[in-house]
Protein backbone atom coordinates (compact mmCIF):
# COMPACT_ATOMS: atom_id res chain seq x y z
CA UNK A 1 0.00 0.00 0.00
CA UNK A 2 1.41 3.34 -0.86
CA UNK A 3 -0.49 6.70 0.61
CA UNK A 4 0.74 9.76 -0.28
CA UNK A 5 0.26 13.01 1.72
CA UNK A 6 -0.49 16.44 -0.34
CA UNK A 7 -2.40 19.34 0.08
CA UNK A 8 -3.02 22.44 -2.22
CA UNK A 9 -1.85 24.89 0.51
CA UNK A 10 0.89 24.78 1.81
CA UNK A 11 1.73 24.76 5.87
CA UNK A 12 -1.26 22.60 6.30
CA UNK A 13 0.72 20.09 7.95
CA UNK A 14 1.51 17.31 5.84
CA UNK A 15 4.84 16.45 7.34
CA UNK A 16 3.06 15.95 10.47
CA UNK A 17 0.55 13.75 9.27
CA UNK A 18 3.23 11.78 7.17
CA UNK A 19 5.57 11.14 10.03
CA UNK A 20 2.57 10.53 12.22
CA UNK A 21 1.30 7.91 10.47
CA UNK A 22 4.72 6.59 9.74
CA UNK A 23 5.43 6.29 13.65
CA UNK A 24 1.80 4.65 13.97
CA UNK A 25 2.32 1.93 11.72
CA UNK A 26 6.32 0.84 12.28
CA UNK A 27 4.76 -1.31 14.71
CA UNK A 28 2.16 -2.73 12.64
CA UNK A 29 4.35 -3.45 9.04
CA UNK A 30 7.45 -2.69 7.27
CA UNK A 31 7.11 1.50 6.67
CA UNK A 32 9.08 3.14 4.02
CA UNK A 33 8.87 7.09 4.44
CA UNK A 34 9.65 8.97 0.91
CA UNK A 35 10.35 12.79 1.59
CA UNK A 36 8.92 13.78 -1.77
CA UNK A 37 9.45 17.63 -0.63
CA UNK A 38 12.63 17.50 -2.46
CA UNK A 39 13.12 21.81 -2.10
CA UNK A 40 12.22 21.91 1.38
CA UNK A 41 12.43 18.12 2.83
CA UNK A 42 12.19 18.24 6.67
CA UNK A 43 10.49 14.65 7.07
CA UNK A 44 13.64 14.15 9.15
CA UNK A 45 12.75 16.79 11.53
CA UNK A 46 10.66 14.43 12.85
CA UNK A 47 12.10 11.11 12.19
CA UNK A 48 16.13 11.34 12.75
CA UNK A 49 16.88 9.23 10.33
CA UNK A 50 20.63 7.55 9.83
CA UNK A 51 21.62 8.07 6.04
CA UNK A 52 23.99 4.90 5.14
CA UNK A 53 24.10 6.21 1.12
CA UNK A 54 23.66 8.80 -1.71
CA UNK A 55 22.69 8.34 -4.96
CA UNK A 56 23.17 11.70 -7.65
CA UNK A 57 20.46 12.07 -9.67
CA UNK A 58 21.19 13.49 -12.94
CA UNK A 59 19.20 14.90 -16.20
CA UNK A 60 20.65 14.82 -19.98
CA UNK A 61 21.05 18.37 -20.95
CA UNK A 62 21.99 18.60 -24.66
CA UNK A 63 25.67 19.13 -25.65
CA UNK A 64 26.06 19.89 -29.28
CA UNK A 65 28.67 19.07 -31.66
CA UNK A 66 29.68 22.21 -33.51
CA UNK A 67 31.38 20.26 -36.04
CA UNK A 68 28.26 18.57 -37.11
CA UNK A 69 26.02 21.53 -36.03
CA UNK A 70 24.58 23.12 -39.24
CA UNK A 71 22.93 25.96 -37.30
CA UNK A 72 19.67 25.23 -39.19
CA UNK A 73 17.69 26.16 -35.68
CA UNK A 74 15.33 23.43 -35.31
CA UNK A 75 16.67 22.64 -31.77
CA UNK A 76 15.64 26.09 -30.13
CA UNK A 77 12.63 26.23 -32.21
CA UNK A 78 11.22 22.58 -30.60
CA UNK A 79 12.44 23.53 -26.82
CA UNK A 80 9.47 24.60 -25.29
CA UNK A 81 11.98 25.87 -22.49
CA UNK A 82 13.54 28.00 -24.86
CA UNK A 83 17.13 26.58 -23.63
CA UNK A 84 19.01 26.61 -26.80
CA UNK A 85 19.77 29.76 -28.75
CA UNK A 86 21.19 29.99 -32.19
CA UNK A 87 23.47 33.03 -31.93
CA UNK A 88 26.06 34.09 -34.78
CA UNK A 89 28.14 30.83 -35.55
CA UNK A 90 27.21 28.84 -32.50
CA UNK A 91 24.07 27.14 -30.26
CA UNK A 92 24.05 28.05 -26.97
CA UNK A 93 22.73 25.92 -24.28
CA UNK A 94 20.93 27.30 -21.14
CA UNK A 95 21.28 23.84 -19.12
CA UNK A 96 19.39 25.74 -16.08
CA UNK A 97 16.32 25.87 -18.48
CA UNK A 98 16.52 22.59 -19.51
CA UNK A 99 13.94 19.83 -18.29
CA UNK A 100 15.99 17.00 -20.15
CA UNK A 101 13.08 15.75 -22.34
CA UNK A 102 15.68 15.06 -25.20
CA UNK A 103 13.48 16.79 -27.83
CA UNK A 104 16.52 18.62 -29.19
CA UNK A 105 18.02 15.55 -29.66
CA UNK A 106 15.54 13.73 -31.30
CA UNK A 107 14.49 16.65 -33.99
CA UNK A 108 18.51 17.29 -34.92
CA UNK A 109 18.21 16.43 -38.41
CA UNK A 110 22.07 16.07 -38.46
CA UNK A 111 22.41 14.18 -35.33
CA UNK A 112 25.00 17.11 -33.44
CA UNK A 113 23.28 16.99 -30.37
CA UNK A 114 24.83 14.37 -27.62
CA UNK A 115 23.07 13.65 -23.91
CA UNK A 116 25.33 15.14 -21.68
CA UNK A 117 24.72 14.49 -17.31
CA UNK A 118 23.88 17.65 -15.37
CA UNK A 119 23.32 16.49 -11.05
CA UNK A 120 20.23 18.08 -10.01
CA UNK A 121 20.26 16.48 -6.78
CA UNK A 122 20.60 13.57 -4.27
CA UNK A 123 18.70 10.85 -3.04
CA UNK A 124 19.43 9.72 0.45
CA UNK A 125 18.39 6.67 2.14
CA UNK A 126 18.62 5.75 5.68
CA UNK A 127 17.02 4.22 8.77
CA UNK A 128 14.82 5.62 11.15
CA UNK A 129 14.35 2.89 13.95
CA UNK A 130 12.30 0.49 12.18
CA UNK A 131 11.53 2.84 9.57
CA UNK A 132 12.97 3.14 5.90
CA UNK A 133 13.74 6.67 5.17
CA UNK A 134 14.34 7.94 1.90
CA UNK A 135 14.80 11.73 0.74
CA UNK A 136 15.48 13.63 -2.28
CA UNK A 137 17.64 16.87 -2.14
CA UNK A 138 17.66 19.55 -5.19
CA UNK A 139 20.93 20.90 -6.00
CA UNK A 140 20.73 24.72 -5.17
CA UNK A 141 19.67 26.42 -8.43
CA UNK A 142 18.19 23.61 -9.81
CA UNK A 143 14.43 24.57 -11.03
CA UNK A 144 13.58 20.96 -12.21
CA UNK A 145 12.47 18.67 -9.52
CA UNK A 146 10.29 16.17 -11.41
CA UNK A 147 12.85 13.74 -12.17
CA UNK A 148 14.24 13.77 -8.79
CA UNK A 149 11.03 13.21 -7.04
CA UNK A 150 10.87 10.08 -9.42
CA UNK A 151 14.30 8.87 -8.14
CA UNK A 152 12.99 9.22 -4.85
CA UNK A 153 9.61 7.28 -5.62
CA UNK A 154 11.62 4.13 -6.85
CA UNK A 155 12.51 3.46 -3.43
CA UNK A 156 9.46 1.19 -2.07
CA UNK A 157 10.38 -1.29 -0.29
CA UNK A 158 8.90 -4.84 -1.07
CA UNK A 159 5.64 -4.47 -0.20
CA UNK A 160 4.81 -3.00 3.13
CA UNK A 161 3.46 0.29 3.62
CA UNK A 162 4.73 3.29 1.54
CA UNK A 163 4.24 7.18 3.00
CA UNK A 164 4.99 9.83 0.64
CA UNK A 165 5.43 13.22 2.06
CA UNK A 166 4.52 15.58 -1.42
CA UNK A 167 5.86 18.71 -1.88
CA UNK A 168 2.59 21.48 -1.67
CA UNK A 169 0.56 22.82 -4.60
CA UNK A 170 -0.37 21.51 -7.46
CA UNK A 171 2.03 21.44 -10.42
CA UNK A 172 4.45 18.66 -11.76
CA UNK A 173 6.78 17.81 -8.62
CA UNK A 174 3.44 16.96 -6.25
CA UNK A 175 1.91 15.04 -9.70
CA UNK A 176 5.15 13.19 -9.89
CA UNK A 177 4.81 12.37 -5.77
CA UNK A 178 1.03 11.44 -6.09
CA UNK A 179 0.53 9.53 -9.30
CA UNK A 180 0.44 5.69 -8.77
CA UNK A 181 -0.20 6.09 -5.19
CA UNK A 182 -3.16 3.75 -3.95
CA UNK A 183 -4.31 6.46 -2.03
CA UNK A 184 -3.92 10.41 -1.20
CA UNK A 185 -4.86 11.73 2.11
CA UNK A 186 -5.50 15.64 1.25
CA UNK A 187 -4.27 17.77 4.59
CA UNK A 188 -5.95 21.20 5.15
CA UNK A 189 -6.86 23.30 7.59
CA UNK A 190 -10.60 25.15 7.61
CA UNK A 191 -10.05 28.59 6.24
CA UNK A 192 -10.35 29.99 2.67
CA UNK A 193 -7.31 30.04 1.95
CA UNK A 194 -7.44 25.93 2.49
CA UNK A 195 -10.37 25.25 1.17
CA UNK A 196 -9.86 27.16 -2.52
CA UNK A 197 -6.16 24.96 -2.62
CA UNK A 198 -7.96 21.63 -1.26
CA UNK A 199 -10.12 22.03 -4.36
CA UNK A 200 -7.42 22.59 -6.71
CA UNK A 201 -5.77 19.59 -4.98
CA UNK A 202 -8.92 17.21 -5.28
CA UNK A 203 -9.49 18.11 -8.75
CA UNK A 204 -5.86 17.05 -9.76
CA UNK A 205 -6.07 13.77 -7.60
CA UNK A 206 -9.38 13.36 -9.56
CA UNK A 207 -7.69 13.45 -12.54
CA UNK A 208 -4.57 11.40 -11.52
CA UNK A 209 -7.49 8.65 -10.73
CA UNK A 210 -6.04 8.44 -7.07
CA UNK A 211 -8.54 8.18 -4.85
CA UNK A 212 -8.78 10.45 -1.68
CA UNK A 213 -9.80 11.97 1.46
CA UNK A 214 -9.34 14.80 3.67
CA UNK A 215 -7.47 15.40 6.87
CA UNK A 216 -8.70 18.71 8.68
CA UNK A 217 -5.96 19.90 10.71
CA UNK A 218 -6.26 23.04 12.80
CA UNK A 219 -10.13 22.09 13.19
CA UNK A 220 -12.33 24.55 15.21
CA UNK A 221 -15.47 24.31 16.63
CA UNK A 222 -18.19 26.40 14.02
CA UNK A 223 -15.57 26.69 11.48
CA UNK A 224 -17.55 24.27 9.22
CA UNK A 225 -16.05 25.04 5.25
CA UNK A 226 -14.46 22.29 4.45
CA UNK A 227 -16.76 19.73 5.94
CA UNK A 228 -19.47 21.87 4.03
CA UNK A 229 -17.28 21.30 0.83
CA UNK A 230 -16.50 17.44 1.51
CA UNK A 231 -20.57 16.74 1.97
CA UNK A 232 -20.93 18.32 -1.42
CA UNK A 233 -18.16 16.34 -3.38
CA UNK A 234 -19.03 13.08 -1.39
CA UNK A 235 -15.47 12.87 -0.18
CA UNK A 236 -14.91 11.49 3.31
CA UNK A 237 -13.21 13.78 6.40
CA UNK A 238 -10.91 10.91 7.92
CA UNK A 239 -9.96 13.16 10.80
CA UNK A 240 -9.44 16.04 12.62
CA UNK A 241 -6.58 17.70 14.27
CA UNK A 242 -7.80 20.30 16.25
CA UNK A 243 -6.12 23.63 16.65
CA UNK A 244 -3.99 23.45 19.93
CA UNK A 245 -1.21 25.65 21.31
CA UNK A 246 0.20 21.92 23.31
CA UNK A 247 0.21 20.19 19.54
CA UNK A 248 1.97 23.68 17.54
CA UNK A 249 4.61 23.47 21.17
CA UNK A 250 5.60 19.73 20.06
CA UNK A 251 5.84 20.36 16.64
CA UNK A 252 8.38 23.31 17.12
CA UNK A 253 10.22 21.07 18.96
CA UNK A 254 10.13 18.43 16.49
CA UNK A 255 8.41 15.90 18.04
CA UNK A 256 5.63 14.33 15.81
CA UNK A 257 1.94 14.11 16.67
CA UNK A 258 2.24 10.02 17.39
CA UNK A 259 5.20 10.06 19.55
CA UNK A 260 3.44 12.94 21.52
CA UNK A 261 0.39 11.32 22.68
CA UNK A 262 -0.71 7.76 22.67
CA UNK A 263 -4.44 8.58 21.59
CA UNK A 264 -2.89 9.89 18.43
CA UNK A 265 -0.39 7.48 18.23
CA UNK A 266 -3.86 5.18 18.04
CA UNK A 267 -5.97 7.37 15.66
CA UNK A 268 -2.97 7.50 12.82
CA UNK A 269 -3.59 3.66 12.88
CA UNK A 270 -7.32 3.83 13.15
CA UNK A 271 -7.04 6.11 10.26
CA UNK A 272 -4.59 3.80 8.36
CA UNK A 273 -7.52 0.99 8.82
CA UNK A 274 -10.54 3.15 6.99
CA UNK A 275 -7.81 4.19 4.21
CA UNK A 276 -7.43 0.50 3.40
CA UNK A 277 -11.35 -0.14 3.53
CA UNK A 278 -12.16 2.74 1.20
CA UNK A 279 -9.28 1.57 -1.38
CA UNK A 280 -10.64 -1.90 -1.31
CA UNK A 281 -13.82 -0.40 -1.71
CA UNK A 282 -12.89 1.29 -4.25
CA UNK A 283 -11.25 -1.26 -6.09
CA UNK A 284 -14.11 -3.41 -5.77
CA UNK A 285 -16.24 -1.11 -7.66
CA UNK A 286 -13.70 -0.55 -10.22
CA UNK A 287 -13.72 -4.53 -11.05
CA UNK A 288 -17.58 -4.22 -11.09
CA UNK A 289 -17.58 -1.51 -14.04
CA UNK B 1 21.96 48.65 -39.61
CA UNK B 2 18.96 47.60 -38.01
CA UNK B 3 17.49 49.05 -34.71
CA UNK B 4 15.07 47.20 -32.81
CA UNK B 5 13.26 49.41 -29.93
CA UNK B 6 11.18 47.68 -27.63
CA UNK B 7 7.82 48.95 -28.12
CA UNK B 8 4.37 48.43 -26.12
CA UNK B 9 2.31 48.95 -29.21
CA UNK B 10 2.94 47.92 -33.36
CA UNK B 11 4.23 51.79 -33.66
CA UNK B 12 6.45 54.38 -33.83
CA UNK B 13 4.29 56.21 -31.57
CA UNK B 14 3.87 53.82 -29.09
CA UNK B 15 5.60 53.94 -25.44
CA UNK B 16 8.28 52.60 -25.23
CA UNK B 17 8.87 49.38 -23.01
CA UNK B 18 11.39 49.23 -20.58
CA UNK B 19 11.14 45.26 -20.44
CA UNK B 20 13.06 43.66 -22.59
CA UNK B 21 11.90 39.74 -22.40
CA UNK B 22 8.65 40.75 -22.06
CA UNK B 23 8.30 43.38 -24.41
CA UNK B 24 5.17 42.69 -26.34
CA UNK B 25 6.80 44.59 -29.61
CA UNK B 26 9.85 45.55 -30.94
CA UNK B 27 9.65 48.39 -33.84
CA UNK B 28 12.55 48.22 -36.04
CA UNK B 29 14.45 51.24 -37.86
CA UNK B 30 17.36 51.55 -40.09
CA UNK B 31 19.84 54.37 -39.38
CA UNK B 32 18.09 57.04 -41.06
CA UNK B 33 15.02 56.64 -38.55
CA UNK B 34 12.53 54.82 -41.60
CA UNK B 35 10.60 52.19 -39.83
CA UNK B 36 11.46 48.73 -41.77
CA UNK B 37 9.31 46.15 -40.03
CA UNK B 38 7.70 45.72 -36.17
CA UNK B 39 7.86 42.41 -34.60
CA UNK B 40 5.34 40.74 -32.90
CA UNK B 41 7.44 39.16 -30.07
CA UNK B 42 5.94 35.63 -29.38
CA UNK B 43 8.92 34.95 -26.90
CA UNK B 44 7.28 37.27 -24.11
CA UNK B 45 4.63 34.78 -23.50
CA UNK B 46 7.08 31.79 -22.73
CA UNK B 47 6.62 30.52 -19.49
CA UNK B 48 10.83 31.01 -18.80
CA UNK B 49 13.34 31.78 -20.87
CA UNK B 50 11.86 34.66 -22.14
CA UNK B 51 14.82 37.07 -22.82
CA UNK B 52 16.30 34.33 -24.44
CA UNK B 53 13.14 33.55 -26.96
CA UNK B 54 13.29 36.92 -27.50
CA UNK B 55 16.76 37.45 -28.80
CA UNK B 56 16.23 34.30 -30.92
CA UNK B 57 13.35 36.26 -32.55
CA UNK B 58 15.99 39.50 -33.05
CA UNK B 59 18.60 37.27 -34.32
CA UNK B 60 15.98 35.88 -36.78
CA UNK B 61 15.52 39.60 -38.16
CA UNK B 62 18.68 40.60 -38.38
CA UNK B 63 18.87 43.22 -35.41
CA UNK B 64 22.02 44.49 -34.97
CA UNK B 65 20.76 47.16 -32.08
CA UNK B 66 18.48 47.30 -29.39
CA UNK B 67 17.12 49.93 -27.40
CA UNK B 68 15.76 48.84 -24.16
CA UNK B 69 15.71 49.38 -20.39
CA UNK B 70 15.94 46.10 -18.02
CA UNK B 71 17.88 42.81 -19.23
CA UNK B 72 18.19 40.15 -17.15
CA UNK B 73 20.86 38.06 -17.03
CA UNK B 74 20.47 35.12 -19.51
CA UNK B 75 19.35 37.52 -21.78
CA UNK B 76 22.39 39.72 -21.98
CA UNK B 77 24.05 36.66 -22.46
CA UNK B 78 22.25 35.68 -25.34
CA UNK B 79 22.42 38.82 -26.97
CA UNK B 80 26.34 39.84 -26.72
CA UNK B 81 26.72 35.98 -27.95
CA UNK B 82 24.54 37.15 -30.82
CA UNK B 83 26.75 40.31 -31.36
CA UNK B 84 24.17 42.56 -30.58
CA UNK B 85 24.22 45.56 -29.23
CA UNK B 86 22.43 46.63 -26.33
CA UNK B 87 21.50 50.15 -24.96
CA UNK B 88 19.37 51.21 -22.24
CA UNK B 89 17.22 54.19 -21.06
CA UNK B 90 14.21 54.00 -23.34
CA UNK B 91 12.36 57.63 -23.34
CA UNK B 92 8.51 57.43 -23.22
CA UNK B 93 8.34 56.53 -26.60
CA UNK B 94 9.29 54.43 -29.58
CA UNK B 95 10.59 57.47 -31.52
CA UNK B 96 11.70 59.33 -28.45
CA UNK B 97 14.01 56.25 -27.91
CA UNK B 98 15.44 56.42 -31.02
CA UNK B 99 16.26 60.05 -31.20
CA UNK B 100 17.85 59.55 -27.48
CA UNK B 101 20.23 56.86 -29.30
CA UNK B 102 21.29 58.80 -32.16
CA UNK B 103 22.19 62.07 -30.22
CA UNK B 104 24.31 59.50 -27.81
CA UNK B 105 21.80 59.74 -25.00
CA UNK B 106 21.43 56.09 -24.12
CA UNK B 107 23.45 53.59 -21.75
CA UNK B 108 25.16 50.60 -23.41
CA UNK B 109 25.05 47.31 -21.80
CA UNK B 110 27.40 44.45 -21.03
CA UNK B 111 26.17 42.78 -17.55
CA UNK B 112 22.69 42.40 -16.85
CA UNK B 113 20.92 45.40 -15.12
CA UNK B 114 17.72 43.21 -14.04
CA UNK B 115 17.26 40.19 -12.05
CA UNK B 116 15.91 36.77 -13.84
CA UNK B 117 12.03 37.01 -14.16
CA UNK B 118 11.91 40.43 -12.96
CA UNK B 119 10.33 41.39 -16.33
CA UNK B 120 7.06 39.31 -15.07
CA UNK B 121 6.24 41.42 -12.20
CA UNK B 122 3.90 44.84 -12.27
CA UNK B 123 5.03 47.42 -15.47
CA UNK B 124 6.89 49.77 -14.64
CA UNK B 125 8.02 52.54 -17.21
CA UNK B 126 11.22 55.02 -17.21
CA UNK B 127 9.81 58.42 -18.33
CA UNK B 128 12.47 60.66 -19.20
Amino acid sequence: MIISVASGKGGTGKTTVATSMALALQACDHVTFLDCDVEEPNGHIFLNPEFTETENIYIEVPKIDPGKCNLCGRCAEVCAFNALLVAGEAVITFPELCHGCGGCRYFCPVGAISPEPKQIGTVERGVAGRLAFVRGRLEVGAALSPPLVDAVRKNRGPGGITIVDAPPGTSCPVIHSVRGTDFCLLVTEPTPFGLNDLDLAVQMVRSLGVPCGVLINRAREGWGIIEKYCRQEGITVMMKIPLSQEIAEAYSRGVSLAKFDRGWNDAFKQLYREIGGLVANERSHCNQR
Amino acid sequence: MRIAVGASGPSKDAPAEERFGRCAYFVVFDENGNVLETINNEGAASAEGAGIRTTQILLDHNVNVVLTGRVGPKAINALLAGGVAVYTGVADTVSGTLENYKKGLMQPLAVPNARQHSGKGPEKRVVK
